[in-house]
């Protein structure tokens, strides 16, 4: 079966330093997969590679079998290749009602329209109201302005920035980082009510939610692939243990 | 409420002609000045493009109308069409050099840009009149029927239904997906490529539109005043530009035209009685409305309706 996302020796340099080295992957559609390791083992990089933020010093990207190592973003977001921010990346000065639409009309090809309101477009706002609202955003938080929004509500909003794009490869930067303990539970559900079809890669360091999500893990370290496999072999794999999870649990 | 609102600012525009009838050509000055904000606030407070050099456009659009005129073409709608297409085309040729990245190059292409058309003027006196300014500009009337008279009372009408029919575009533009768009890239230039939205093409749109509206306001500059000068294209009408808009308020259409009649009336009231009292005074008010963000008088105004309001 023909990968959703996979790459062919995949390296990118910065200066002499090769952040990510080498990497292969490929995801079956509908995969849930995971990709951890420690800090600075280059897993945004890869995200930056896979989505064209960033061009590969080597190596290709194939998206459903076709070949988009020269694509820029945007056009790979066209072939429903979307992700998250690790670091939010969201509009200050819009509202999340507001941020939601604007996603949801670029999804629809339609922000060249210079001739007609955006409050005329019913169907798109009442699906911007529907998308929060399934995030329990409440009306007020809806309007509010992002900047006055609780960190954990950020951290949704930019969750449902990637959502209203109905992406078909979904790529998770670290969801629930620095989201506090009692808001990052709807975080969790809103990566676990994911479509079955949509293809997902999750960067994440919360094992709990690695092991409860992931079929199947890839462990970089210091930019390449250092295991790949099913939770239960990765969590008792001698070598990820000493460089990963040992590495956790002493602190 | 708001609609009450914006009634009243054109009702107040236009009855500025029976308020202030000895004034004809300063109003005149203060419709087309608030049109080269409009277009600034298009660029600069809704896609967060920076400019020093769009008086560029504004003296391309104003040779361009003041030449056609004195080739003998003097149809003024069809002075404002050249100057809107020739500046839109320049707009397109220059954006690419303009949007390579970051608002230091921005500032210093535009700002090269400008002077070195404004050099390019002074030097083809032929063509523009050189520092002697352009003369032997003769404007038909409009629709053949409305003469430009001595007193400005055509060019007053004329500027501010040029005016008023470019807002309502604006308005219609900025409230449409492709303006939600721009305020996107203006907030997060990073995200929007990450939506799918070929941030690029949008900045190059718009700076082509803003640069058709800032040609358009050059034009009629040229055929209100039957004259062309080489300050069209100074760098002095570029700065002037950028201050009247943070005066009125960044990101708002309103905001730019307070901006600019503010600025103007303030400056011919102010300066008539010392020139050294006006800059004192504009260089106060800019440092506190800049420090108050990005509202200026718009701002202002609005938050006091608020609390008149509560
Ligand atoms: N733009 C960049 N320029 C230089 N070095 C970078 C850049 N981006 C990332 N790096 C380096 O690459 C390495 C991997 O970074 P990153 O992919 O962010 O790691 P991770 O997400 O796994 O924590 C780090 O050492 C980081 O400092
Ligand atoms: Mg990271």
């Amino acid at each position: 079966m023909m990968a959703a996302l996979a790459t062919e020796g995949l390296t990118r340099d910065f200066g002499g330093f090769r952040a990510v080295a080498d990497v292969t992957l490929a995801l079956a559609q509908g995969a849930r997969h995971a990709v951890i390791g420690p800090n600075g083992a280059g897993k945004t990089t890869l995200v930056n590679l896979l989505t064209g933020a960033l061009r590969p010093s080597a190596g290709r990207v194939r998206l459903g079998g076709e070949d988009v190592t020269a694509l820029p973003q945007h056009a790979r977001v066209k072939r429903s290749l979307v992700r998250t921010f690790q670091i939010n990346q969201l509009f200050p000065d819009l509202s999340p009602e507001e941020a939601v639409t604007l996603a949801l009309l670029e999804r629809e090809g339609l922000t060249t329209r210079w001739w007609r309101p955006v409050a005329a477009h019913g169907a798109v706002l009442a699906e911007a109201r529907a998308l929060l609202d399934s995030l329990r955003f409440t009306p007020a938080e809806m309007r509010a302005g992002t900047r006055s929004l609780a960190y954990g509500r950020q951290r949704l909003l930019e969750i449902a920035l990637a959502l209203a794009l109905k992406p078909r490869v979904l790529l998770l930067d670290e969801p629930a980082a620095g989201v506090p303990p009692g808001e990052s539970r709807a975080v969790l559900e809103a990566v676990a009510a994911l479509p079955r079809d949509v293809t997902v890669l999750l960067i994440e360091h919360d094992m709990d939610l690695v092991f409860r999500f992931a079929e199947r893990i890839t462990v970089l370290a210091q930019g390449a692939v250092l295991a790949e496999g099913a939770p239960e072999a990765i969590a008792r794999d001698a070598r990820v243990r000493e460089v990963y999870l040992g590495e956790a649990t002493h602190g | 409420m708001r609609l009450a609102l914006e009634a009243g600012f054109w009702l107040l525009a236009l009855a500025s002609y029976w308020l202030l009838p000895d004034q004809l050509p300063l109003l005149s000055q203060i419709a087309i000045g608030a049109l080269f904000v409009l277009s600034l606030d298009l660029l600069v407070g809704y896609a967060g493009v920076l400019t020093l050099g769009h008086a560029a456009f504004f003296g391309l659009g104003a040779y361009a109308a003041g030449i056609l005129a004195q080739q003998g073409w003097g149809e003024p709608l069809s002075g404002l069409l050249l100057a809107a297409v020739l500046s839109a085309l320049l707009g397109l040729l220059t954006a690419p050099l303009v949007l390579r990245g970051g608002d230091l190059p921005a500032l210093m292409v535009t700002l090269g840009l400008s002077l070195m058309l404004g050099e390019a003027a002074n030097k083809l006196p032929g063509l523009t009149g050189g520092a002697d300014g352009l003369l032997g500009v003769e404007i038909w009337p409009i629709f053949g029927l409305f003469r430009f008279d001595l007193y400005g009372h055509t060019a007053f009408f004329y500027s501010l239904a040029v005016l008023f029919l470019l807002f309502l575009l604006a308005r219609l533009i900025t409230a449409a997906p492709f303006g939600l768009a721009l305020r996107g890239i203006r907030g997060n230039a990073r995200r929007m490529p990450a939506l799918g939205t070929p941030v690029r093409a949008r900045l190059v749109a718009v700076y082509a539109l803003a640069a058709a509206y800032a040609g358009v306001a050059g034009a009629l500059l040229a055929q209100t005043t039957q004259f062309v000068s080489l300050d069209v294209l100074s760098f002095q009408r570029s700065a002037e530009g950028l201050l009247m808009l943070v005066l009125g308020g960044l990101g708002a259409l309103y905001g730019a035209m307070i901006g600019a009649a503010a600025f103007t009336f303030a400056h011919h009231v102010l300066s008539e009685m010392s020139p050294l009292f006006w800059q004192f005074w504009i260089g106060l008010a800019l440092v506190a409305l800049a420090l108050a963000g990005r509202g200026g008088l718009l701002g202002l105004g609005a938050a006091a309706l608020r609390r008149w309001r509560a």
